[in-house]
């Protein structure tokens, strides 16, 4: 292939004030994080109240988590996404329509519908997996807990939620980085994350391959970060003789 | 103490309780044995209604099971267990272990729940692991822990579901040892056991049980002693485990 590299194409001027390229990536990265973690902080929630509710003796209760969860996985993520932002306002009570639609700015418009989509498509899946942590567990565990007079609310706080979330550190952590490069979803509502000011430099500069590759570094350094650092929490809650710690 | 009046239990289509009476009288220590799926297991469990059952009635210091005004969770804290696979808590110390429902279900103060859960842990010889975790101990002391936070809060009885049915030989008698302690000292005690030595030594009274039946309830002289009088499904089942 005979291809030119010029790497400093990201120094160079947007002709947008003092702007260069680079800033764009700096731009979109932090609109990619601030996707993903208050995402992540929305699933992260509402997963657990569902995992917890998939799992207590209420046919009605866990009837409702187990729905929740068999729709928002179904469906892919980005039908979600266009359902969210393109439908959605549009059943809303007109004035809070209009102030979506007009008000807001479009940027804004568009963060929150994906952090909601993002939150809640995530939730379903953070669900199962606090649902199987906490299945993973001994029966006998909740019966100990009874037997000592805790009332339910106390066993899963106390008792099942502690020891399930430490065994499901590693699939959350998968969730958590899905997350993040799901986030790119966003780029298709015209939310300036980091894919979506890649492909504006791509096409401002003709310097695809390089925008793709710096994209590409980012978020690979981005998810490696964030799993030492799960790795790290992992390690931190590690109890001594209950589970052992990334693979050791 | 504890008074089972003809307590019928089903899972579906199967009877696994038929017609369960007994009782269990202040200070007295009460063995139940019999056969694996005989029922004595789900017994015990309903005592403290960790299993329901759909018929009859079980009276613990006066307050019905079987009331659905009975606020079962306070019930409980009173009704002292230790399980087959011990159950502590993993995720916690041993000290935490021994103080947690102290402190969350009957409001003691951290110092008081200490204390006492230390006091308790010296009795049944651990005083060393107070700091260590459960996945740290071998079963024996594991169990030895369990009877403790059991103890901790002051029961009025204690329900044993085969408590040294899953430790090493090497390991039963130091449970059977706490166990014969809590019975001299006058605890009253329902144990489902197959240490028939443990039955001979401190029971009042043996109960046998074969296919969800109460098929004896006896005391130990006469069970152990007049093997003759009894039912033939009580004379294999002690030809068999008293045969070693």
């Amino acid at each position: 292939m005979d291809y030119n590299w010029d790497w400093g194409v990201f120094f160079k001027s947007t002709g947008i004030g003092q702007e260069i390229y680079l800033d764009w990536f700096v731009s979109g990265l932090g609109w990619t994080i601030a996707v993903a973690l208050i995402g992540w902080l929305i699933a992260l929630f509402l997963g657990s109240v569902l995992g917890v509710l998939r799992t207590v003796p209420n046919r009605w209760l866990s009837g409702l988590a187990t729905a929740y969860v068999e729709l928002f996985r179904n469906v892919p993520l980005l039908v979600q996404l266009f359902i969210w932002y393109f439908l959605i306002p549009d059943l809303l009570p007109e004035p809070i329509e209009m102030w979506f639609k007009q008000d807001l700015n479009p940027a804004t418009s568009a963060y929150l519908s994906v952090v909601v989509c993002l939150g809640l498509f995530t939730a379903a899946r953070v669900c199962e997996q606090v649902r199987t942590g906490i299945q993973a567990l001994p029966k006998g565990q909740a019966a100990a807990a009874y037997a000592l007079g805790f009332k339910l609310p106390q066993i899963y706080s106390q008792i099942l939620l502690p020891q399930a979330f430490r065994i499901i550190i590693p699939p959350l952590t998968s969730e958590f980085l899905n997350i993040f490069k799901n986030s790119s979803v966003a780029s298709l509502i015209g939310l300036m994350e980091l894919l979506a000011q890649t492909k504006q430099t791509a096409e401002f500069t003709a310097n695809l391959f390089e925008a793709f590759t710096l994209a590409t570094i980012i978020y690979f350094t981005l998810n490696m970060s964030l799993m030492l650092l799960m790795r790290w929490v992992e390690k931190k809650v590690a109890v001594p003789g209950l589970i052992s710690v990334g693979g050791k | 103490m504890i008074s089972i009046k003809n307590v019928s239990k089903w899972y579906g289509e199967f009877q696994v309780l038929t017609d369960c009476t007994t009782e269990v009288t202040k200070g007295e220590v009460v063995v139940v044995c019999g056969p694996s799926g005989s029922g004595k297991s789900t017994l015990i469990k309903c005592v403290n209604a960790l299993e329901p059952f759909q018929k009859g009635d079980i009276v613990v210091d006066g307050t019905s099971i079987a009331d659905p005004k009975t606020d079962l969770p306070k019930l409980r804290s009173r009704v002292g267990m230790v399980f087959q696979h011990f159950e502590l808590f993993p995720h916690l110390s041993i000290t935490e272990n021994l103080t947690i429902a102290q402190m969350k279900v009957l409001g003691r103060s951290k110092e008081e729940a200490t204390d006492k859960g230390l006091k308790l842990l010296d009795r049944v010889g651990l005083k060393a692991h107070a700091h260590k975790y459960p996945g740290q101990l071998s079963g024996g002391q594991q169990q030895r822990v369990a009877i403790a936070r059991a103890l901790a809060m002051d029961p009025i009885v204690m329900l044993f579901d085969e408590p040294t049915s899953a430790l090493d030989p090497e390991m039963v008698n130091e449970v059977l040892d706490v166990m014969v302690q809590l019975a001299q000292e006058g605890m009253t005690m329902m144990c489902v056991t197959h240490e028939m030595g443990f039955a001979r030594k401190v029971a009042n009274r043996v109960i046998f049980m074969d296919r969800g039946q109460i098929v004896e309830d006896c005391h130990k002289e006469e069970f152990f002693g007049n093997v003759d009088a009894r039912s033939d499904r009580a004379k294999q089942f002690l030809a068999k485990i008293l045969q070693h």
